[in-house]
């Protein structure tokens, strides 16, 4: 009996110490970031392309979508998060961030501390970027006006408020190759990159899982508005039969083909891209209609 | 036994035919068909913005007029208290709208300003046109942004 409690306790230490080493915050391999510099404008379009601020500008109403103070809720099935404060502020912003903590962030989901970030914050699409591209959103992100608003802490849900849980999230669910694979155009393959790697489309246009991570399977269909009522609609599938010029006219302009115009959280993510090339809105478009095949 | 039955199923009833009944507020209906209105001319003038037809100047000073003028509808009696879409279903008017009056009515002026500056160009070319239509989007947008729920 003695043994028996012996064994149990030494495979517990062995399974927790697992799960430590499982969970523990991973960072991008230094070679990977060395030698990358960031131009402001390059760094610009990308800034609009992977959407900053539709989440991270201030809360109150016609909020400048430049001032990134953070202070919007986001409620889940796990708690509210609220996004942070990142402009370039040195104190409450992340103004002494270097670039390296900064793609780090962004890609791995991982703090200057060595923390994890919850996949609230989609790094589970941007770790699929170019690390080049974030060295040029750095660099323009670091011309914001800085906003000295501080961080507010998540209200999360046991055992969710656990931070080193999300390693074993991150180890389970967070993955940098991509969900649409097989021929693609080179302009469906821009799009992909776009639309996967940046824009992050899929976030709220599809469904996740009991874990909150997004249902592949599913990609596209729509999903419950996480923060409100209705629902985020399907991109893909019987119900949406938009052509591309419909989709690239409406991420122009915010006008559906029936004229109906932009609102509710989609506002923002069109104020963001309609400053990104036409070429780029088709590429979105021409990968949205290939990810629905 | 029976008549407690009898009064759970009356509660019942009650519970599931009020909101129903809140439903019927005819204002809600009204400004819905307010909006259609405004869709079937503003759509006409983004048709011809966008090339999915060819711009006419004597159709597109018409939709402008009409647009003008149905923007000039008096609101006051299409938001009613209690219509907005956490009281009843079958609206997407968040219930901000009435926790600050004072902006959706200023928001709702800007659209009309900016449907007058249209309606001045409406009729002079496919680009004065244009220059004018996107303003009038930009102000149906910021008010769907702040007012409008995601649709079910």
């Amino acid at each position: 009996m003695r043994k028996l409690l012996l064994g149990v306790a030494v495979i517990g230490v062995i399974g927790g110490a697992a799960l430590w080493v499982l969970s523990a915050p991973k960072v991008l391999d230094a070679t990977t970031l060395a030698g990358l510099s960031g131009d402001i404008a390059e760094g610009e379009a990308i800034f609009h392309a992977s959407g900053c601020g539709s989440c991270h500008i201030a809360p109150d109403r016609d909020a400048d979508p430049l001032i990134l103070s953070g202070g919007r809720e986001f409620a889940s099935d796990f708690g509210t998060f609220v996004a942070p404060n990142i402009s370039p502020d040195p104190e409450h912003g992340i103004g002494t961030w270097t670039a390296e903590q900064f793609i780090n962030a962004v890609m791995q989901g991982v703090s200057p501390d060595g923390e994890h970030y919850y996949p609230a914050f989609p790094y589970t699409s941007y770790t699929r970027a170019d690390p080049q591209d974030f060295a040029h959103l750095y660099a323009f992100m670091m011309t914001l006006p800085a906003d000295a608003t501080p961080s507010q802490p998540h209200d999360l849900r046991f055992p969710f408020n656990i931070r080193r849980s999300v390693g074993l999230w991150k180890a389970m669910f967070l993955r940098d190759d991509w969900v649409v694979t097989g021929e693609l155009s080179a302009e469906e393959e821009r799009g992909r990159y776009l639309s996967e790697a940046l824009s992050h489309c899929a976030e709220c246009h599809t469904p996740r899982n009991a874990l909150g991570a997004l249902d592949h399977d599913r990609w596209f269909l729509g999903a419950p508005n996480p923060s409100g009522t209705g629902r985020i609609p399907a991109i893909a599938g019987e119900e949406f039969t938009w052509t591309a010029f419909d989709i690239s006219a409406y991420l122009e302009t915010g006008l559906t083909p029936d004229f109906d115009v932009v609102g509710g959280s989609m506002a923002p993510v069109v104020r963001s891209l309609q400053n990104l090339e036409k070429s780029e809105l088709d590429a979105i478009a021409a990968y949205i209609l290939r990810a629905g095949q | 036994m029976k008549l407690k039955t009898m009064l759970g199923s009356v509660a019942l009833s009650l519970a599931v035919a009020l909101p129903a009944l809140a439903d019927e507020n005819p204002a809600i209906e009204q400004r819905q068909g307010q909006f259609k209105l405004f869709v079937h001319n503003f759509g006409l003038l983004g048709g011809m913005a966008q090339g999915r037809m060819d711009y006419d100047g004597d159709m597109a000073q018409t939709a402008a007029d009409n647009l003008f003028h149905l923007t000039r509808h008096d609101q006051s009696r299409l938001w009613p208290e209690g219509t907005d879409s956490m009281s009843v279903d079958g609206t997407r008017a968040s219930p901000a709208i009435w926790d600050d009056l004072d902006d959706f009515v200023m928001k709702f002026s800007a659209l009309q300003d900016a449907v007058e500056s249209l309606q001045s160009v409406a009729g002079d070319g496919l680009d004065e046109m244009r220059a004018g239509f996107g303003p009038v989007g930009q102000a149906c947008q910021a008010c769907h942004e702040a007012y409008r729920d995601e649709a079910s």
